[in-house]
């Protein structure tokens, strides 16, 4: 980085740690951060989908659009994650790498299962062995993000669910007595209403989408959990910047960075909360 | 929004730029824990023995590769998967593993494990409380042994057991665990005996991948005839002699 960081092993004190802080493996780690808070920005508004067509699906009125609904909120909420985690996106690259077999690669006669291994043709890689390592990291993360979305879109589809159904039936009456449709309804008393009681399950979810965020490297997603386990770990002479064991201090940087993120998402529900509540049927709301 | 869009433009380019031009690419895949056969460097690459090796085996086989890690405790699920095409990880050749995957022949001799703990400790600390890497031929070692087995996913986490007094000795490959008492300033030495288990460390690849087995296998002859091997070897592990 720089000039004076050609050779590590002159220089000390404030020199060195503005070498070693900025070498190659660090700003990896930097970067690691921009991952995992984009994977957190990403993944919101599909859990927010997911969530909302679950709820919905659980409300319908068609009989198998209910039981898809209650399924899919009972069964994704009852599996461990990490087995979610190692299944699903298994599952999808496998099938996709099927499907692009079955299609690029007709003339293909050798069986895809030959024992224990997976054997599809080349061309119907995904992605192909040929591309860079960061389409093979951004398709881990695009994987990554569809399987955060289905886990945490059931949690919120229940909660949602819930909260559509506290909201107090006198207000929807009171709706239709005024000769709304029960689209009207729903867009503009239901929804609006809605928010202060999926507010606070809403919350809790997206705190503990926070802290998920270690399960990326299951995917092969090199999150801020395995730089700092990594560049904390002790370096031998083999390293240009040998160190003992420092995986503390690494992960009190995180402890910090973790703290810092929930410490500002609770900023941000408050007011959120504060600005949904006012004017609603509810004692915050009242006040 | 904006990275929404840019990710999955990325995304789109980059499979639609790709698919025209599917050339042979290997990829390799290692843990870049274990030094020195393998590990990562400053600069957030994989180095090491096994990368120099593997490096110029690609080159004397004609293939272009690419370097990948994954944990150790799925490297073999993920390589019959389909996630890479081989595997370079210190991974000694064992008939169990044979049975999942293929090896090639060996590129690194069959190394003693050694016990290395706190240097006030005496040879007792062998037959106490011993850590080892989860899935390595030492954790099966000690398993079957009296003494009582503690399993940690990386190297790393196996010397801090000892450290902190987990774990009384730990069981690895004499040369990685060299490194580290090299690096300890006094504080770890080797303890007890050297114990012979396992074989020599290979390049795991699938058994449907007989082809890359071949040429893989054709390099590493051709590297063991010529004598630069042996030379990689010493370079790497203190001047060893491996006398391929």
């Amino acid at each position: 980085m720089f000039e004076y960081c050609t050779d590590p092993k002159l220089i000390e004190g404030f020199q060195w740690w503005s070498c070693y802080l900025t070498n190659g493996k660090h700003i990896s780690f930097y970067f690691s951060f921009i991952v995992v808070l984009g994977l957190l920005a990403l993944t919101v508004p599909f859990i927010l989908l997911f969530g909302f067509t679950g709820a919905l699906a659980q409300r319908a009125s068609f009989a198998p659009l209910r039981w898809f609904g209650t399924i899919y909120t009972s069964m994704v909420r009852g599996v461990p994650d990490i087995i979610f985690f190692l299944f699903v996106p298994i599952a999808m690259d496998q099938g996709i790498e099927v499907i692009r077999h079955k299609i690029k690669c007709s003339d293909w006669s050798e069986p895809i299962r030959q024992g224990n291994d997976f054997v599809v043709c080349t061309a119907a890689k995904m992605p192909l062995s040929s591309s860079p390592q960061w389409v093979h990291e951004t398709y881990g993360f695009i994987l990554a993000t569809i399987a955060f979305a289905i886990v945490f879109g059931a949690f919120a589809a229940n909660t949602i669910h819930g909260a559509l159904n506290a909201v107090p039936k006198g207000q929807l009456e009171t709706g239709a007595a005024f000769g709304m449709s029960p689209k009207q309804i729903f867009r503009r008393i239901h929804l609006p209403q809605m928010w202060v009681y999926a507010l606070p399950g809403l919350s809790n979810l997206w705190m503990i989408l926070i802290k998920a965020s270690p399960l990326l490297f299951l995917l092969g997603v090199e999150d801020i959990v395995y730089w700092a386990r990594e560049l904390g770990g002790s370096k031998t002479h083999r390293f240009a910047y040998p160190h003992g064991d420092w995986r503390l201090g690494y992960f009190l940087f995180l402890l910090v960075f973790y703290l810092f993120l929930t410490w500002v998402s609770e900023k941000v529900f408050d007011r959120l909360m504060h600005k949904l509540s006012r004017g609603q049927n509810t004692a915050a709301g009242m006040a | 929004m904006t990275l929404t869009k840019l990710l999955a433009g990325a995304a789109i380019v980059a499979i639609t730029a790709t698919s025209a031009m599917a050339g042979e690419v290997v990829r390799m895949g290692t843990e870049g824990a274990y030094a020195p056969y393998n590990f990562i460097n400053d600069n957030g690459e994989v180095d090491g023995y096994e990368r120099e090796l593997g490096d110029e085996l690609c080159k004397r086989a004609n293939l272009e590769c690419t370097w990948v890690t994954n944990d150790w405790d799925s490297i073999i699920p993920n390589l019959v998967s389909g996630n890479y095409d081989t595997i370079m990880a210190g991974m000694s050749i064992t008939a169990e593993r044979d049975e999942v995957i293929d090896f090639t022949s060996e590129y690194f001799p069959a190394d003693p494990s050694s016990y290395v703990a706190l240097s006030s400790a005496d040879a007792s600390a062998t037959t106490g409380v011993v850590a080892a890497q989860t899935a390595t031929i030492q954790a099966a070692f000690i398993a079957a042994s009296d003494a009582t087995v503690v399993e940690f996913a990386t190297m790393e986490d196996t010397i801090a057991a000892v450290r902190n007094g987990e774990a009384d000795s730990v069981l690895a490959d004499h040369a990685a665990l060299k490194d580290v008492v090299d690096a300890s300033g006094g504080t770890l030495a080797f303890v007890g005996d050297d114990v012979a288990i396992g074989g020599g460390v290979g390049m795991g690849v699938r058994e449907s991948d007989k082809e890359l087995r071949d040429k893989f296998e054709a390099a590493i002859a051709s590297m063991k005839a010529d004598g630069s091997l042996n030379t990689m070897i010493a370079k790497w592990f203190d001047g060893r002699k491996a006398g391929y």
